[in-house]
Parts: C-alpha cells; structure tokens; sequence
C-alpha cells in the first residue's frame, strides 16, 4: 500500500471536500479500489461506515449510489474518469434517467495524467456526461477550487459528474476567492477587451500564462475558468460575445464534444463569433510526463498565444 | 389463503393479458411465468401503503426485469396503487404505466428498469442505506435467468454477500427463455442455483407456480441470515397453453382471436 501523495492536485480538492461534507450524515461514499487515487480514502479513514467499498466493479457502483439515493442518502462515488466510463450508461439509465442525485468523480483524467499511458488517459469524459439530460459537469482548474464546488454539491438538485487531475498543479484562488465561485457560473480571472479565452481545468493556468504573453503584445485577453461545462454559463457567454472579436477554447479533453464544442454549438446559433478550439485532436495519448504530453497534443502556452493572434 | 392468492393471480394474468392486447405491444411471457411470485410477495411480505407510497419504511421491490411492467401493474391496480384506466394507458404517450416500470412515472414503483443487470445493485443501495440508518425495511429483488448473462448482476451478487444484507432478497425467474430464443441456445447459464450460492448466497429452488411452495420460500428469505436467493422455476407464459414455453411471446402482444382464447382460458 502506498501512501495518499500530498495536496496540490484537484483530486486532492475532491477527497478534502468529502471530508467538510462528512457533518450531514446523509452523504455516503462508494468506492471502486481507487479510494488511495481519487482521495475519497481520507473519508473512508474517518467515516468507514459510511463508506461503501465496492471492489473492481464500477458498473455496481452506479446503480448502488442510485439505490442509496433512492433511500434519502446523497452519495458521492468516485474511481478514474477513464473507468467511469465503462459505467455511463448505468449514469444514464440509472441514476439521471429516474432523477436521482448522486455525484460521481472521476480523476486523473485527461493526458495530463501521464505516465500511466493512453488507457488511463480519459479524453471523452466531458462528452459522453454532457449528453446526459439533467446531468452537470464540471472540471475544476485547481485543489481548493475542487474542494469548494465539490462542497456545493450537497445542496445540487441534480446528479453530476467532476473530472479531477491526477498531478498538481499551480492554486488560482485563494481562500477569499475560491467563495465566490458557483457550479454554473464562470470565474473570469483576467480581463481583457480583445479574445475571451475559455478553459476548464488544468489548462487554465496555461491560459493565463499565455494572457500575461501577448498581453506584452498590446493584446488584452479575458481568461474565464469555466469549471462547469454543463450547465453552461450563457449569460457570461452572451457578454463576453459581444465585448470581444474572438473567443479561444482550451482543454485536456478532446475537441469532439467538451468544453469548445458546448461553447461553438451555443454561440454559433445565438452570436456567431469566432471559436479556435484547443484540445486533443481525434488522437490517444502514451505514456510520458505531464508536461510532454501536453506538449504533444499542442496544449501549450504557445499555441494558446498563436490561436489568440490568430483572431 | 394459498387459494385466494391463486386467484388474484389469475386475475392479475387477465389485466396483464388484456393490457398488452390494448397497448398491442409489450412482454406477456416473462410477465405471466413472474406473476404467481409477484402475488406472493405483495400479499404475504410488502409493507406498502398506496395512501403513503413514498414512506421511507416501506419495503422496496426492485422488478429488474422492467419488461415485465404488466405484471407489476396488475398487482399494483390489486393493491390500489393504480387504476384500471392506468392499466389501460399502459404504453400510450403520457401515461403512467410506461413500457418498462419506471419510479419517475409511477406509483408504487421503485426502481427505473429497462436495461437488464441493474437491479441488483441497485437493490443493494437499498438495503445498505436500511442498514446505515437502523431501519427494518426490507429489499426483493427480481431478475430473469437470462438477465444473469449480464456482468454486472455477478459484480452485485459478490458485493451483497461482502456487505452481508441480510435484508437483501433475490427473486431470479428461471423461465428458460429470452428475447430472441431459449436461454441455452442463446447462452447457457447452467445450474444457476449453484453459481449463485458459490458467491455466497442461501439459495432455495422452488416452483414458481406452486402458491404454498412460493410463500413458505418468502418466509425462509426474510428469516435466514445473510443474502437469500429464490430460483424460481416457472413456465414462461404461464397460463395460457399457445404462450406458455412459447419464445415467440417473448415480446409480443396478442391479437383478438388469441386475446379471446386468452381470457377464455383465464376465465
């Protein structure tokens, strides 16, 4: 057994939550033997009665979260984005179809997870969730702002799925902040009257940096954290498109389906601006570092600034 | 008793026959071969109360094989859940009988079904979060035999045993046929009762028809300790002679003529 790594990392956020979440006893957490990865195991260490170990079996997981909610209790199940997945339509059928509210988490998601390969690699998460009627989906860009939408969960009327990132990564709020963020509700952290550049997750502080880059070029860029891909913050969106001449759309997700196709399906039918989206292009990861596979999908600060230029 | 019980069954046979008939689509085998043991189980066990559907006590019953819908609908109308005008809806845009049982729509029903392999797990949820908070309700879980072609329904047999819910039961009803033939054709299960109990169960094999055999097993379920499992041998189509064992009413609604021998059989 290895031990949990220390914070810095989304999922460390997620496992932090659990435990704030623990004083209302009606909330439950599901394990699928990656307590240790997903950080749901600081829970299972204080609360094990409340924590429902489930073995290698995601599948299970789902629909037992569903009985659970059924009952009056508000469960919180959490395993790899990539193995969630193989559970979808169990979250479909099971959980969103009859209404119920259960929370699913799945980490290390993203080609930012590593060295671990394309099989842990999840790309699609964010796609397959948002399709889901009544589903919210979230991808939160750091540790505490992770612990604190993760924490607003318990009073969400709805069943959601977060994707959270195995490696850490630099914190964009502090504890002031961090209390202003809302599920649904973009966190615009720079702006700039020129691009508005909209990412998810931990690609936002590349965001940022690329924003700071061209800023030196007399290009003023708005860096939004759209940490929930559904539901979508139109109303920001509206703004932003009529504020600015383009927008840029950055994720470690592929650009079928996540957080640039929501945001070019809404504006292209409502304010028909230009979207560059940035992601993974149609293509499995490999193993390496986090920073080379970033590198190799072209999710760099320099891509980020070109694309801005570009508009 | 075993008498009355026979006869709302037979009842129960007419409504699940007439309402496919009416819909002119739906699963008459798999409801007709469930039926006897839906009977048993509603008269004898389920604490359930139409005027207070939602009561967090009451038993829970998980119809996993959600195509089966008519004969839960037909119980349900028995024990004043539904109407004969829901009945009659059963399938039609806005209804509440919808094809395949679903908690969203209707009342008394506590599970969305539909997709098989489900209900058990979802059964376990339920009796985990009976026995986190003290409470004596009880969980009864049905699926088909061919229903346990489905992964996840041995992911849920080894987790019940591993959480020890005693009150977690499972019905399987062992009718030999599936959608598209005989279950041994289509993939053979073998000895059911067996694999299931290797994961651990207390597992009794009964005939699915026989009203006494079916309440006793009940009795037996709810009184031993740990997981308990029924393998119900039943007769798919059970009731009326050109249905029963017949795969082609699997998933097809009778026509006039065979409504008409139907009920004559079932008067």
């Amino acid at each position: 057994m290895s031990a949990p790594s220390s914070g810095g990392a989304s999922r460390d956020g997620y496992g932090a939550a659990l435990l704030d979440l623990a004083v209302d006893e009606r909330v439950v957490v599901l394990e699928a033997d990656l307590g240790k990865s997903t950080k749901s195991c600081h829970f299972r260490a204080e609360y094990p009665e409340r924590t429902v170990s489930l073995g290698i079996a995601e599948q299970n997981m789902v629909l037992v979260s569903a009985g659970l909610a059924s009952c009056g209790k508000i469960p919180f199940a959490s395993t790899f984005a990539i193995f969630s997945e193989r559970a979808f339509e169990q979250v479909r059928n099971g959980v969103a179809r009859p209404g119920l509210v259960a929370h699913f988490c799945g980490s290390h998601g993203g080609t930012h997870t590593g060295t671990d390969g394309s099989s842990a690699q999840s790309i699609e998460d964010l796609a397959i969730y948002r399709t889901i009627p009544g589903m919210t989906v979230m991808h939160p860009s750091d540790d505490i702002s992770t612990r604190e939408l993760t924490k607003q969960l318990l009073k969400h009327d709805f069943p959601s799925y977060t994707r959270t990132a195995r490696n850490k990564t630099p914190r964009l709020y502090d504890d002031e902040s961090v209390r202003k963020l809302k599920i649904g509700k973009g966190s615009i952290l720079r702006e700039g009257s020129d691009i508005a550049i909209f990412s998810c997750g931990v690609m936002v502080h590349k965001a940022l940096l690329a924003a700071e880059l061209i800023s030196k070029e007399g290009i003023e860029v708005t860096v939004v954290d759209m940490h929930t891909i559904k539901p979508l913050d139109f109303e920001l969106i509206d703004r932003l498109s009529k504020d600015v001449k383009g927008f840029v759309t950055v994720e470690d997700h592929s650009v079928i389906g996540g957080l640039g196709s929501a945001i070019s399906e809404y504006v292209s039918s409502k304010n028909p601006i230009k979207v560059i989206k940035i992601g993974v292009e149609d293509k499995f990861g490999e193993s390496g570092e986090s920073e080379e596979l970033l590198d190799i999908m072209g999710l760099t600060i320099e891509r980020i600034a070109e694309s801005c230029r570009e508009i | 008793m075993v008498e009355e019980l026979e006869k709302t069954a037979k009842k129960c046979r007419r409504l699940i026959v007439d309402m496919i008939h009416k819909a002119g689509a739906g699963h008459p085998g798999g409801s007709l071969s469930a039926i006897d043991i839906i009977v048993g189980l509603y008269e004898t066990q389920m604490n359930v109360d139409p005027n207070n559907s939602e009561d967090e006590n009451r038993d829970r019953f998980v119809m996993s094989k959600g195509h089966a819908s008519p004969a839960v609908y037909s119980i349900l109308k028995e024990k004043n859940f539904l109407t004969q005008n829901d009945l009659d809806g059963f399938r039609k845009l806005g209804s509440v009988c919808q094809g395949h049982v679903d908690m969203k729509w209707t009342n008394g029903v506590d599970f969305s079904a539909g997709s098989l392999g489900m209900g058990l797990s979802f059964g376990i949820g339920c009796a985990l979060s009976a026995k986190m908070d003290g409470k004596s309700f009880q969980t009864w879980v049905m699926i088909g035999d061919g229903e346990t072609q489905e992964g996840q329904i041995w992911e849920a047999l080894m987790a019940a045993n591993y959480h020890k819910l005693g009150n977690l039961h499972l019905i399987v009803d062992r009718n030999r046929i599936q959608n598209d033939d005989f279950v041994d054709v289509q993939m053979e299960i073998g000895d059911i009762a067996t694999k299931i109990n290797s994961f651990g169960w207390n597992v009794k094999e009964i005939d699915g028809h026989d009203m006494a055999e079916i309440i006793d097993a009940l009795n037996w379920s709810k009184e031993t300790k740990g997981p308990c499992a029924i393998v119900a041998h039943t007769v798919k189509g059970k009731g009326v002679s050109f249905m029963e064992n017949n795969p082609s009413f699997h998933g097809k609604a009778p026509n006039n003529e065979e409504l008409r021998k139907a009920m004559e059989e079932l008067s």
